[in-house]
Formats: C-alpha cells, sequence, structure tokens
C-alpha cells in the first residue's frame, strides 16, 4: 500500500478543486460539500451506476461547450477533469429520472416509517421535481413477513439495488434476493420468514426509501426530528459500535448506528440495534425496595428510609465487599473500589475469565502488538481465527473480516487499474476469489463460507494447532502435541500464509474459557512481531466493559473464598450467570446484608437485603473501554424516572456517608474520571478524552433535540399546563432542548445527523472527511494501548492438560449465539423472538451410536448439574464432542469446557 | 369631522355579543377538530406533519396501529393556551383529520381546562372536507382496502412471472 495520496486539479462548474485521485467524482462533490442526487452509490458498497439520478456534465476541454451526461458516481477523478453539476441539461435530466421513478410511487408519506428521515424525500426536492404528472395506475406489490426486526412495504421501491448489494455482498446473507423481470422486480425472501442475517436492520438505513423499516421503532412510532438523542455506545457486546440512542416521551425508541471510521463505520449489528428494548422493559427496577428481616418480601421505600437505614452499614466499622461489573462502566466500578476499598474490590466474573482477561490486558499492555479497530480488520490481507465464533460473539468483527477476504481481489483489480469504487467490475474480476482466512473452531461457524481453510475439533486440538504454528515460525515458542495427523501440515500452511501475509491478523478470545487457545493466539502474534513489525491481534471479550474492569485492580469473586462481609455491594451484576449455584448461595450466606445495582430483576437481585433501581446505559454517562482498549464514552438520552439513579450517583452517595468528614468531593462524572486517572496510571489518557461537561458552543451545551422538535409545550400539559424549565444534566454536555449550535459538534458528541437538505441518514456525509474516510475532528474514543515499545518475547507454555474424558461421556464446549447468549439484549421483546432454547450439538456418529435424532429432548449432565436440552445433529461438531448453549435466558451456568453425558427424556 | 358624523348613518358593525351571535365564515379558523372518515373511522393516521407545523408547539401526539394496521393516534392533545389559531396544522394534515372550525367560545377560569385531549377533539363527521379517505389513496393496506385495491392501481404484481 503506498500511503502517499496523488492529489488532481479539477473544475467543477467554473471552479477549480485539487482533489483526491483514485475517487470517484461523486464521492468526491459529496466531500466537497457539492450535493449531487444519487441513490445507489453507498460509500460503504461503492458505485454501480444503476440508477442513473447522480448524472453531470462532463466537457472534454475548455473549448467544448457542448459536453455530455455521464454518472457521477462512475466517473474516475482524473487530473483536468471538467464537468459541470447545475448544467442545466443535467439539472433536467436529474428530474426527469427521478419523476420516471416516482411513478409508481404510493402515497404513503403520512404512514411511511421513513417520513421525515426519506433518502428519496430528499433526492425528490434535490433535483427539483416537485410536481407529479403521471397520472396513470400504479404498480403494487405483496409485501413480506420479515421477521421480528424488519418491516416490508415493497410498494416504495425505487429499485435502487442497495439492499441486496448490502445484505448479500457486504454481509454475506443469502436468504433476500430481486425476484422478477422488468419493472416488476421483487425485493424480499423466496417467501415470509424471519431475514437470518445478523445485519439485517442496517437494511433500514442502507435503504434510501420505506421498503424496509424498523418494526420495533413501529410499535411506538416517533418521526425523526421528534427525537431527543445522545451519542451512546453499544453494550451488547466486547467491541463497543458507536450508536445514537433515540427518546420521546420518556421512552427509549429507536437506536441507529453512528459513524465512527475507524469503529462500526456506517453499520452494526441486530443484536446492538435491537437489543435496546429492555430499557422500555415494564418490570424494570423503579424503586428502592428493603427486605426488612431476612424471609421478609423487598418492599418499596423512600430515599429517606433508605438513607437512615444505610448510615449503619456503612459505618467505618463495617466491612464493604464490593463485587464489580464488566457490563458496567468504569466510573461506577471505580466508585465502587472506592466505597469498598481496593482490597475488598472483586471482579464479578468467574476466575477463568478473571485470568483469561487478565493475560490478554497485561499483553497488550507490555507487548507493544498492535490491537487493531474494526477498520484495521478489514485491512489485514491474511487472517487466522483461533477458536472464535466471531458471527455470534462479536458480530462487527465477522462483518469486517468479510471484507478483509476481498483485500487479495482488491489488489488484483488494484494492478488492473479497477478503481476499488467500482463494485460490480471488481467483483466480476475477483469471482469468488477472497483472501486467505483460517479458521480453527469447534461448531461450524457462517466465516466457514470465505475460508481457506475451516478446523473443526476440540478447544484443545485448536490450542495445539495455534501452538504449532507459532513453533513453526520461531523454534523458542513452545511445541505441543497433537494427536490428530493433519495438524502439522495445517500448521505449516497457515504459518506460512502469516509469514507471507502483508497484514496478517490473529483473531482469538476468551469465549471457549481456555487458556490454551489464548496463550497459543499471543504465541502466534509473539513469534510473527520477531519476523516483521505489522502484526495485529485481536482478542474478543465477553462483555462490553471487560477490558475496563480487566485493568481495574482486584481478582475475581471466585477468589472470595471464606471472606465473610457485613455488607456485600454487587453492582449490575447476576452473579449466578458467573458461577456455580452452590458457590453463589454460599457466598450470600456469608454476608449480612447484600446490596445489589441492577436494571431488571435476576436471581441475584432476588437475594438483596436492599435493592436499588440502577440506570442503564440509555440513561446516564459513562465510559466503557473495548475489547481494542478504546475507551468510548456515551450520554444519557432519556431521563431518570422514579428513583432511578446511575449507578456511580448511588455509589457517590454512600462514599459520601461513609467518609464523614466529606474528604471526597465528586459532584459529577468528570470528578470521578479525573480521580480514577490520577489513582491507576492505565487510565490517565482519560482526562484528555474531551469534551468534559463544560465543554460549551456559542456559550451553550449541545442541543438533544432536533430543530423542529415539536410539541415542547403539550407534551406534558396533561400534568401541568405551564412549562417547567431543562432538567439540569450536570454530567453532560449536551442538553435536553433543541436551543443552541446544532452544525459541527465536536465528534464524540454528535447526537443526531442533520443538515440542510439532507434529512435523512445520509446527511453524515457532512460529518465526515470524505464519505467512507474519519469523522471531521477525528474519529471518537482514546485508545488505552498506544503505543508503547515493543517487548521481548515472552512465552506462554502449553500446559499439560489432560483432554482425558471418561468412556461414556462427551467433551462438551460452549454454544454462543448472537441472540441469546448476552444478557441484556435477550430481555428485549424483539430480540427474545429470535432465541432458540437451550440445545446440544453433536455429531452424525455419535447420534447413531446413541440412538437419538435431530429435535430429541434429553436431559444432560455435566458435572453435578442437569438441564434439559434440544439435541441438533451435525454443525461441524466432531465425534465425542458436543456444544453446549451458552448463558441463554434462564439457564444455569456452566463452567466449560467440560464433559457430560445425557439420556433420552 | 364630516366623515365622522356620516358614520353616524351607517349601519353598525358592533354585535351585541354574547346575545347577538356574529357570522362566522366557513373557513373562519377558531377551535380545533379531529374529524372521522365517513365510515366512522378516525382519519388521523397520526403522522406528525401538524405538530411539526405548529409554530407554538402546542400539538403532541404518538402513533399506534390497530389490528389491521390502520394508524391512529394513541393520545391527541392541543394546548389551547399556547394555541395561536393559525391554521398550520390543518394546512399541513394531508388526510383533513385536523381543521380548525368557526368556534371561539373557548374561554376558561383555568389555564388547565385549556388543555384538549383526543376525547374532546374528536367528532363525528367528515367536517369541511367530505368525502376524501386517505387509505384509498395511498399504496399501504392498512385495513381500509387491499393491495392493489386503492384508487389508480393495478393489481399487485406476480413475482413469478417472468414474462416480458
Ligand atoms: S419512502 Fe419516502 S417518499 Fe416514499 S412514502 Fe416513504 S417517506 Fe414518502
Ligand atoms: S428495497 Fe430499498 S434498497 Fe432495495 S432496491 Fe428497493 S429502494 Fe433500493
Ligand atoms: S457488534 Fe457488538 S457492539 Fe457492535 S452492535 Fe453488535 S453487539 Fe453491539
Ligand atoms: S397532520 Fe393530520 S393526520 Fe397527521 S397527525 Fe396531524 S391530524 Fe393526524
Ligand atoms: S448513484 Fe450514480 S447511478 Fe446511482
Amino acid at each position: 500500500m503506498s500511503l502517499e495520496v496523488r492529489m488532481v486539479k479539477i473544475t467543477i462548474d467554473g471552479k477549480s478543486y485539487e482533489v483526491k485521485a483514485e475517487k470517484n467524482l461523486l464521492e468526491t462533490c459529496l466531500s466537497l460539500g457539492i450535493d449531487i442526487p444519487h441513490f445507489c452509490y453507498h460509500p460503504a458498497l461503492g458505485s454501480v451506476g444503476a440508477c442513473r439520478l447522480c448524472a453531470v456534465k462532463k466537457f472534454r476541454d475548455k473549448d467544448d461547450t457542448k459536453g455530455r451526461i455521464v454518472m457521477s458516481c462512475m466517473e474516475p477523478v482524473t487530473e483536468g477533469l471538467i464537468v459541470s453539476v447545475e448544467d442545466p441539461e443535467a439539472r433536467s435530466f436529474r428530474a426527469s429520472v427521478i419523476e420516471s421513478l416516482m411513478t409508481n410511487h404510493p402515497h404513503d408519506c403520512p404512514v411511511c416509517d421513513e417520513g421525515g428521515e426519506c433518502h428519496l424525500q430528499d433526492m425528490t426536492i434535490m433535483s427539483g421535481h416537485t410536481y407529479r404528472r403521471f397520472d396513470f395506475p400504479k404498480r403494487t406489490y405483496v409485501n413480506q413477513d420479515l421477521g421480528p426486526f424488519i418491516n416490508h412495504e415493497m410498494n416504495r421501491c425505487i429499485q435502487c439495488y442497495r439492499c441486496v448489494r448490502f445484505y448479500r455482498d457486504y454481509a454475506g446473507g443469502r436468504d433476500l434476493n430481486v425476484f422478477s423481470s422488468r419493472n416488476h422486480v421483487y425485493f424480499g425472501r423466496h417467501k415470509d420468514g424471519t431475514l437470518q442475517n445478523e445485519f439485517s436492520g442496517n437494511l433500514v438505513e442502507v435503504c434510501p426509501t420505506g421498503v424496509f423499516t424498523d418494526k420495533t421503532l413501529k410499535k411506538h412510532f416517533t418521526r425523526k426530528w421528534d427525537l431527543s438523542n445522545a451519542p451512546s455506545v453499544c453494550v451488547h457486546c466486547s467491541v463497543g459500535c458507536n450508536t445514537i440512542a433515540s427518546e420521546r416521551y420518556g421512552s427509549l425508541r429507536r437506536i441507529m448506528s453512528r459513524y465512527n471510521g475507524a469503529v462500526n463505520g456506517y453499520f452494526i449489528c441486530d443484536r446492538g440495534r435491537f437489543g435496546y428494548e429492555f430499557v422500555n422493559d415494564e418490570k424494570r427496577i423503579k424503586t428502592v425496595m428493603l427486605r426488612a428481616d431476612k424471609g421478609a418480601e423487598l418492599e418499596p421505600i423512600n430515599d429517606e428510609k433508605l438513607y437512615s437505614n444505610l448510615n449503619q452499614s456503612f459505618s467505618k466499622k463495617k466491612n464493604i465487599t464490593g463485587i464489580g461489573s464488566p457490563r458496567a462502566t468504569l466510573e461506577s466500578n471505580y466508585a465502587l473500589m472506592t466505597l469498598a476499598g481496593k482490597e475488598n474490590f472483586y471482579h464479578g466474573i468467574s476466575k477463568k475469565e478473571y485470568l483469561l482477561t487478565k493475560t490478554i490486558s497485561d499483553y497488550f499492555l507490555t507487548s507493544g502488538i498492535h490491537t487493531p479497530s474494526l477498520k484495521e480488520i478489514e485491512k489485514a490481507d491474511t487472517i487466522f481465527i483461533l477458536g472464535e465464533d466471531l458471527t455470534n460473539t462479536a458480530p462487527m468483527v465477522a462483518l469486517a473480516v468479510r471484507q478483509a477476504a476481498r483485500n487479495i481481489p482488491n489488489e488484483e483489480a488494484k494492478k488492473n487499474h479497477i478503481p476499488l469504487w467500482n463494485d460490480i467490475a471488481v467483483r466480476e474480476l475477483g469471482q469468488n476469489e477472497v483472501s486467505p482466512i483460517f479458521i480453527a473452531t469447534t461448531y461450524n461457524d457462517s466465516l466457514d463460507e470465505i475460508a481457506e481453510k475451516a478446523f473443526r475439533s476440540s478447544v484443545h486440538e485448536i490450542a495445539n494447532l495455534g501452538y504449532s504454528i507459532a513453533r513453526n515460525v520461531d523454534e523458542k515458542a513452545p511445541d505441543a502435541k497433537s494427536e490428530l495427523k493433519d495438524l502439522p501440515e495445517l500448521a505449516v500452511r497457515i504459518s506460512a500464509a502469516l509469514l507471507k501475509a502483508k497484514n496478517p491478523l490473529i483473531i482469538s478470545g476468551v469465549s471457549n474459557g481456555d487458556e490454551g487457545i489464548v496463550d497459543a493466539a499471543l504465541n502466534i502474534a509473539s513469534v510473527l512481531r520477531s519476523k516483521r513489525s505489522n502484526v495485529m491481534l485481536s482478542m474478543i471479550l465477553p462483555e462490553c466493559n471487560s477490558m475496563g474492569l480487566s485493568l481495574m485492580p482486584g481478582t475475581s469473586f471466585e477468589d472470595l473464598g471464606n471472606k465473610e462481609s457485613d455488607t456485600l455491594i454487587i453492582l449490575e451484576n447476576d452473579l449466578y450467570r458467573r458461577s456455580g449455584n452452590d458457590f453463589v448461595n454460599d457466598l450470600f450466606k456469608k454476608s449480612s446484608q447484600i446490596i445489589v445495582l441492577d436494571h431488571l430483576n435476576n436471581r441475584t437481585t432476588e437475594k438483596s437485603d436492599i435493592l436499588l433501581p440502577a440506570a442503564t446505559f440509555a440513561e446516564s454517562e459513562g465510559t466503557i473501554i473495548n475489547n481494542e482498549g478504546r475507551a468510548q464514552r456515551f450520554y444519557k438520552a432519556v431521563e431518570n424516572k422514579n428513583q432511578v439513579k446511575e449507578s456511580w450517583k448511588w455509589l457517590v452517595d454512600f462514599i459520601q456517608i461513609r467518609e464523614s468528614d466529606h474528604s471526597y468531593s465528586w459532584n459529577r462524572l468528570d470528578d470521578i474520571v479525573e480521580s480514577l486517572a490520577n489513582e491507576l496510571p492505565v487510565f490517565s489518557k482519560l482526562t484528555k478524552y474531551m469534551p468534559d461537561a463544560d465543554f460549551r458552543m456559542l456559550n451553550t451545551k449541545i442541543p438533544r433535540q432536533t430543530m423542529r422538535y415539536s410539541g415542547r409545550t403539550a407534551i406534558n400539559a396533561n400534568i401541568a399546563v405551564s412549562e417547567t424549565g431543562l432538567p439540569a444534566d450536570p454530567d453532560s454536555p449536551l442538553k435536553f432542548s433543541m436551543e443552541g449550535q446544532q452544525e459541527n459538534p465536536p465528534s464524540s458528541l454528535v447526537p443526531f445527523y442533520w443538515t440542510p437538505g439532507w434529512n435523512s441518514v445520509q446527511a453524515m456525509y457532512n460529518y465526515l472527511n470524505e464519505p467512507d474516510g474519519s469523522m471531521k475532528g477525528g474519529d471518537p474514543g482514546i485508545r488505552l494501548f498506544e503505543p508503547v515499545p515493543a517487548a521481548d518475547n515472552k512465552y506462554f507454555k502449553p500446559e499439560i492438560r489432560s483432554a482425558e474424558v471418561k468412556k461414556d461421556e462427551l467433551q462438551i464446549f460452549p454454544l454462543y449465539r448472537i441472540f441469546g447468549s448476552e444478557e441484556l439484549s435477550s430481555m428485549s421483546p424483539s430480540v427474545s423472538q429470535m432465541i432458540q432454547e437451550p440445545s446440544l450439538l453433536i455429531n452424525e456418529k455419535d447420534a447413531v451410536n446413541l440412538m437419538v435424532n435431530d429435535g430429541d429432548l434429553v436431559m444432560l449432565e455435566i458435572l453435578n448439574d442437569k438441564i434439559k436440552v434440544k439435541l441438533k445433529i451435525g454443525y461441524g461438531v466432531q465425534p465425542g464432542m458436543a456444544a453446549l448453549s451458552m448463558n441463554l435466558p434462564g439457564m444455569q451456568y456452566f463452567e466449560l469446557p467440560g464433559s457430560g453425558k445425557f439420556h433420552k427424556l | 369631522m364630516w366623515l365622522t358624523f356620516l358614520h353616524v348613518f351607517h349601519k353598525t358593525e358592533t354585535v351585541e355579543y354574547p346575545e347577538v351571535k356574529p357570522y362566522l365564515a366557513p373557513r373562519y379558523r377558531g377551535r380545533i377538530v379531529l374529524t372521522r372518515d365517513a365510515d366512522k373511522k378516525e382519519r388521523c393516521v397520526a403522522c406528525y406533519l401538524c405538530a411539526a407545523a405548529c409554530p407554538v408547539d402546542c400539538i403532541s401526539l404518538q402513533a399506534a396501529e390497530g389490528e389491521d394496521g390502520r394508524r391512529y393516534p394513541e393520545f391527541f392533545r392541543i394546548n389551547f393556551s399556547r394555541c395561536i389559531f393559525c391554521g398550520f396544522c390543518e394546512e399541513a394534515c394531508p388526510t383533513y383529520a385536523i381543521q380548525l372550525v368557526p368556534d371561539f367560545e373557548m374561554a376558561e377560569y383555568d389555564r388547565q381546562n385549556m388543555v384538549y385531549e383526543k376525547e374532546h377533539l374528536l367528532i363525528s363527521g367528515e367536517g369541511k372536507y367530505p368525502g376524501y379517505n386517505f387509505y384509498k389513496n395511498a399504496g399501504v393496506d392498512m385495513g381500509v382496502k387491499g393491495k392493489g385495491e386503492g384508487e389508480n392501481e393495478e393489481k399487485p404484481v406476480d413475482v413469478n412471472d417472468l414474462l416480458p
């Protein structure tokens, strides 16, 4: 890759510009702020020249006055190019294109969920087609039921093909296609049914019309202009995609993707988009609850009673134990640590998970190995995935890998002088060729289809494969003995490919709960690093702030052992998901008082003596750290109601009770962040994560509401006709108002995308340096792991582990599902419709031997536990092995990998 | 002086209100109502356009969906103590649902009583614009007509048909 960018001079409407070569004219104009209407071009999908709307006039030279019409999205930017966007003929061409597209368009805007943020509406206005002349009958279509996420209204289609290009070409989906012919083309599934792709929600943003709209928004529909928005960060996996959280009438209405050129770009996954509904759950914990005596019921109490009760619990004489959480913010965890004291602060994760994440965060802090952002993952040209089922544990990483798969064919295209934006040509040339990708997992992976080799075996052998690869590169690295004959050969093949690559990438993670896999992945990164400088290692962690928690002091709560405590405080955590029932029950017995802070009831909150309603991500400000060590802050979109408060606010109150001398003067979020940065050096960069709550533009905070936010004087008029003032909101530089400067907020504080003429999400262009580039002012987030000087390689030795299993038992590995394996999103009604019952994948041969069939219900016994599961046969699981659904709602905790057997019910 | 004197012989403009009611033209912009279609179903499709058009932001509503998919406002509130009777909402309304009628007798002692909810706004007729039914002109099937059965619509496309 050559880094220098070639610049060329071009003339647009008589004005000359110096612009980047290798772009197309449409992209160039959009980054210059020159609006050209378009449909089929999308920055992430490239150009195909299908809609003919982006027509401009191109002139041969200065003397050419006639010119000819060309499609700007298909026009390479070359030295001396002379074009006119404003040319009357080009204008009328565009107006007539849109007029003909609109001949069949239904009279739906008032009941169309796209209205007000419709790219088609914008383009119609922009092209100047204002009056309908076509008076003949309109073509109609029958819609399909596409499942709980997406609504389908085919009449509104303008045949731009963006949907299928995203769904099939970009996201690897199979079940959405284009049917029929001529002006009858139909975009849908071969028959009604739920869209299978994990990224289907992006159709809502990709489709420029109201054909595909958000079904969860439809249930409480609100127009874009009426939403009050906040920049947010997805809390449903460790990737940390940026989102926009939108509120109306006190409830969270939807999640959209928020552009971050380094992280998620234009897209997010369906778990992130539709998992938000738990925030609005009727069963949310809304009031403080107190259990007067052991054995009594939890009863709601007011703040006053709570504090009088807590004065005793928090007296200096009492010892407090705090259990933090990987799904709570850094600030909340830190406040808990401060309250309980460093030595009494424990991580609310299993011992194994603690050790694995600690190994990883230590490695990133000291080794100097680069952990890539999603954008950098897309740049990799050879990838080895060790043990992670990416589509289900970190969906957007899987999507990035799909893009990386095109890097080798893209190189080919470059050699043939085909610009990469010329999508069809590049794909035709590449055919089905993909970059070398190797996948080693215990069961079939949806990325297998783009893999050069997919390796299926046990967790143990997958680790062995990793060790062998490291060993092939550097003799000093430890080797591991494998029982598989073909493993050495595969190891040689993968190590050779990694050595040959320009941008090799190793992806692994902790989902298998196996030290071997993590160590082997780190070893490969280390050995490659000794041969070359640009090695990337991406480690997937279980939760949104797993990385943040692992950078804090303390150990796993399973290390609490026999320690007794007067007061046990559990922060946003269901411990029954983290450890066996017996251990957790025992832990609770040992504590005289249990205080739990959480959003929704679970098995842990049931055990609490005091239950405190904690604000969710949508109702609070806070910082979380994603798997690449990027600290990102989300902001409050919904005002807290009832007694709900941010966890850190509760905890700061408690600190003030305990430290009666008021030595802590934490009044707002920024104070905690400052303390944290001072106390724990790894977080010292956080204070640079400007802007803080004092940030002002034109002497005022940034408005969360759009300029056309309606109903201000009526929303609360049923309660009191006199309007009240704005909520105080001291912790953020945003305000719950429509007044203030709406243009160009700092990139990390963009509450919504809206610029004159651009009402749809496509308004994003105006916030970016170029349509597929970084945000103006730099992409949000601050990376904690950079840069450190490279350390000497130290290798992790494979433990001598026995893969020994009792004769009649199966080895059991964890099976993750995008819908179900994550706690909070599982409580959203739309997502919960997608959750399958607990299942066990087994091999065909085992099924024959054990005389069971697909779909049989069996009782599985692992260790001392039992669970009823549905058998599924096949899925690449090897003989003698099985994969068990992990963390589905209602399931107890199993420490996997493990072994067990089942009998038919 | 002469002019003033002449006026003595003119017909008086002052009306002895409230004993005598003044004439108000049908297009007079007074109290706001929500009308119904001829089939007695609510006309409002909860599109939020009136709320957006309102310069004093005194309209607030929430869309909901009936069993048949028909959109309607779950609640519809107008704060008449803020309303300036500009009629922009009526102009914005794509379904003729919201209409200003010739009635200005809305005085209240308590300002809170100026807040009207849907039950206060909804009337049983079509108001000034009889005969128009939005759903017959729209493409959607929301219980009023099936796909392709609306005014000026072709039968739905047969997707399996590949004839040129
Ligand atoms: S897609 Fe756009 S133009 Fe078409 S009905 Fe919906 S809002 Fe109106
Ligand atoms: S459904 Fe939407 S994205 Fe697909 S072709 Fe039609 S308008 Fe374009
Ligand atoms: S990939 Fe993870 S962070 Fe991104 S949207 Fe999906 S669940 Fe959220
Ligand atoms: S503009 Fe008309 S249809 Fe739309 S919400 Fe207002 S009253 Fe209802
Ligand atoms: S955007 Fe250029 S032809 Fe569609």
